[in-house]
């Protein structure tokens, strides 16, 4: 070890000279990838403690992975959530329409229809199956690749690509960028966009509805590189003082952007062990499973429930695509990595655990497949009638200066005067139609 | 019947109980979780204690932990819980102990509070009011005397509020808590306790000499957006907020000049129409605030009256401001736009 004794005050006296250490990954374009580093635990193997436990018995699991599926697609031990076939085909079901959701939006932005569209391929069980946990009223502050929550409630199609759209259909007056939804009537916070802001904000939801004696819960998801972010050490902080009734999700899907984890912290430890200093309750879960998925949420909200306490969630995936339509993943990743990814596809996995049941087929998924896409297809022809972004105007000019504030200032006044102005002068060569 | 009326008839007709800032904004705190139970008071030190300046005083005690309490010292996490409060329907009521420690919860002030109603197309509300005590004058060095409204003003979505005087900040901080938009309300720290008449060396005054110390009891309001002619006069117009109020006044009385006085109170949305008035009637503009001069509010004050006014001006507006720098601890004096500086101006503008 490097020593420096009292003696040596003197400058330059250290030895061997400081290094710092920029992270890196261990895979670039063009890599061999090897994932034998990932520690993959035995599915059924990690003990499920009380959900009112004690915080601190919650340690171990912040350093393993809660698995459930195995490779025999069989579901294993304790955290097993015993769900029926029908509830299983209802997930899987799910999951394709998210699934073709994402192929056809990714698609509509490559042809001119929206400016930005963010798929959640290879980490669709992290909000699928984990809102299927949560009651239909619990409150949702979502990230931006939660679109699964939104299927999972039943949110219209055609309103979300509306929005995507920023038709005039679109009821975000086309203020949003693509994908950040709101819908107050699914208990689905407004996307922000800015990084883990929605953290300490379902904190504060859950605190109101502790507050108030509501039987609610909150729920939010952040991603790993977003957990570098103050908010979310705020949001630990007041869950844990305040005990507030709240599920923090961390999606660990390795990259943001183009940053590894190991920017957020991860050569060093995981994400679920963040929960340790805080005393909450922490998970680590694998998030390609959906059993594992579905079984830690309903685990964390039966405790949230029982006044037993908040808890991070880590769920450990992979985000099998690009950031956005506007990344491209092949300039600083392997694309290798999604081959070998150890944890496998969400989607496949439930699928093989349900014909292993012998309550499924192949022929009934490709049939289901093709089901979701005709539903996708035929809401993107009817949200089509409303416009689609950059051909023609959708909202009305006086949109934009409409709920900046809850009544219309004179400045805003006046400058909604002065753009019906300029809008008269580009038409209309300044005569009032 | 103008506010104006209205006000000086509350005046009138209460029970002549006279308090400080303070008493009156702890008042109005009283009052609306009395009568609003989705009212909540948070804040650093808030709780048990009453505030490092005791404007939560008894709070706690009277209306319980729930509603008022403490919270980790944490700007970032005090703001961005107000957000998801706001969301579920509460109406909280957070206190930055210190404007100058508001930075942290920046984001979630600018990006959230400030954006939510617009950006979720009214499916989603922040009705916080932001409470903060902000000025110099106190010996509270670079990190307790700054003035940051500015940075505020500057924020689509955010109103700004700054009361002077007892009366009005209990009627403005109902108004604010009552109003359905984010509200930084900023309390004005070297006048809690009474006027000042810019002279640091010379004896405090009291607020209980003050007519505006006068307080009624119970629930009243005063309109965002609407400014108070503090004194009437023809010499000039001054556009003033907060401490500064005071120490314009007591310049002016000093100097025998019959300026006339406008306390903003507040700076988004501004009261256009006073401002205009009065200007026309003048033709001349003094614009005093305590913060740094580069890019402050009174830059805003001088390009709408010159935009607005200029064919009534007969003199350049002016502007007497805090300099470009951090606020000094041992040279406040030095920094703080004192009579020196405000008649230096007057003079200019008289002048000219």
């Amino acid at each position: 070890m490097a020593d420096r004794p009292d003696a040596d005050r003197e400058a330059g006296a250290n030895k061997p000279t400081l290094r710092l250490h920029v992270p890196e990954p261990k895979f670039r374009p063009g890599d061999t990838v090897d994932f034998s580093h990932i520690k993959v635990s035995e599915p059924g193997a990690q003990p499920r403690p009380d959900e009112a436990c004690d915080a601190k018995e919650t340690a171990p699991l912040c350093h393993d992975l809660i698995r459930v599926l195995g490779d025999d697609n069989k579901a294993h031990g304790p955290w097993d959530p015993k769900l029926d076939p029908d509830t299983l085909r209802t997930m899987l079901g799910h999951f394709a329409l998210v699934r073709a959701f994402d192929e056809r939006m990714f698609r509509g932005q490559r042809q001119g229809k929206t400016s930005f569209y963010m798929k959640c391929t290879g980490e669709e069980a992290t909000s699928v199956a984990a809102a299927m946990a949560l009651a239909s009223d619990d409150m949702v502050f979502p990230s931006y690749r939660q679109q699964g929550v939104l299927i999972v409630r039943g949110y219209d199609l055609v309103e979300m690509i509306n929005q995507i759209y920023s038709n005039k259909g679109d009821k975000l007056k086309g203020r949003q960028l693509p994908i950040m939804y709101s819908s107050r009537e699914h208990s689905f916070f407004s996307i922000s966009g800015n990084l883990a802001t929605q953290t300490p904000q379902a904190v504060g939801w859950a605190m109101a509805s502790a507050m108030k004696g509501d039987s609610r819960i909150a729920a939010t998801w952040v991603g790993e590189g977003s957990t570098a972010e103050g908010d979310f050490h705020s949001a630990c902080t007041f869950a844990t003082v305040y005990n507030a009734p709240v599920i923090l999700n961390v999606i660990n899907n390795q990259w943001a952007i183009s940053s590894f984890s190991g920017f957020a912290g991860a050569e060093r430890t995981t994400f679920a062990a963040r929960a340790l200093g805080y005393g909450l309750a922490g998970l680590r879960v694998d998030g390609n499973d959906a059993l594992a998925v579905y079984a830690a949420q309903r685990w964390a909200a039966n405790r949230a429930r029982a006044n037993a306490g908040p808890t991070l969630i880590e769920y450990f995936t992979y985000r099998a695509e690009g950031h956005s339509t506007s990344d491209d993943p092949t300039g600083y990743r392997s694309a290798q990595e999604r081959e070998e990814w150890p944890l496998g596809d969400p989607v496949m996995r439930l699928k093989n655990h349900l014909i292993a049941l012998g309550e499924w087929d192949e022929d009934r998924q490709a049939e289901m497949d093709r089901e979701a896409a005709e539903r996708v297809k035929a809401a993107t022809k009817e949200a089509e009638k409303n416009g689609t972004l950059g051909h023609g105007m959708h909202q009305p000019f006086r949109t934009m200066f409409e709920d900046v504030f809850e009544e219309l200032p004179w400045h805003l006044k006046e400058q909604a005067e002065q753009a019906t102005r300029e809008r008269l002068i580009k038409f209309h060569g300044g005569r009032p139609q | 019947m103008s506010a104006e009326v209205k006000e000086n008839q509350a005046i009138e007709s209460g029970t002549e109980r006279r308090l400080n800032m303070i008493e009156a904004i702890n008042d109005a705190l009283d009052i609306m979780l009395e009568r609003d139970p989705d009212v909540i008071v948070m804040g650093e030190d808030v709780g048990y204690f009453g505030g490092v300046f005791r404007c939560t005083a008894g709070l706690q005690e009277k209306h319980g932990k729930t509603r008022v309490f403490d919270t980790p010292i944490s700007e970032c996490g005090i703001i961005g819980v107000a957000v998801g409060m706001g969301a579920y329907g509460l109406r909280p009521v957070p206190e930055i102990q210190f404007a100058d420690y508001i930075y942290p919860g920046l984001d979630q002030l600018i990006s959230e509070a400030a954006r939510l109603r617009y950006r979720s197309a009214t499916e989603y509300i922040a009705p916080m009011t932001v409470r903060s005590p902000f000025g110099g004058g106190i010996f509270g060095g670079q990190t307790h005397s700054q003035s940051p409204e500015a940075i505020f003003t500057h924020v689509s979505g955010l109103k700004t509020v700054i009361p002077s005087t007892p009366y009005d900040a209990k009627g403005l901080l109902i108004s604010c808590i009552e109003d359905n938009d984010p509200v930084i309300f900023f309390e004005p720290k070297r006048i809690y306790n009474g006027p000042f008449s810019g002279y640091y060396d010379k004896p405090a005054e009291p607020w209980k000499r003050h007519p505006q110390s006068v307080v009624p009891e119970g629930y009243y309001k005063i309109p965002l957006g609407k400014a108070r002619t503090v004194t009437e006069g023809d010499a000039m117009t001054v556009l003033t907020y907060g401490a500064m109020v005071h120490v314009v006044e007591s310049v002016c009385r000093e100097k025998g000049i019959e300026a006339e006085i406008l306390d903003l109170r507040t700076l988004v949305p501004i009261d256009i129409e006073a401002i205009e008035a009065s200007v026309e009637r003048t033709g001349k503009c003094l614009i005093v605030h305590e913060a740094t001069r580069t890019s402050g509010f009174g830059a805003e004050l001088s390009a709408l009256v010159t935009e607005r006014c200029f064919y009534h001006l007969e003199a350049p507006v002016e502007r007497v401001t805090g300099f470009d720098t951090p606020y000094p601890h041992s040279l406040e004096w030095a920094y703080f736009p004192g009579p020196v500086r405000i008649g230096e101006a007057i003079d200019k503008l008289l002048k000219d």
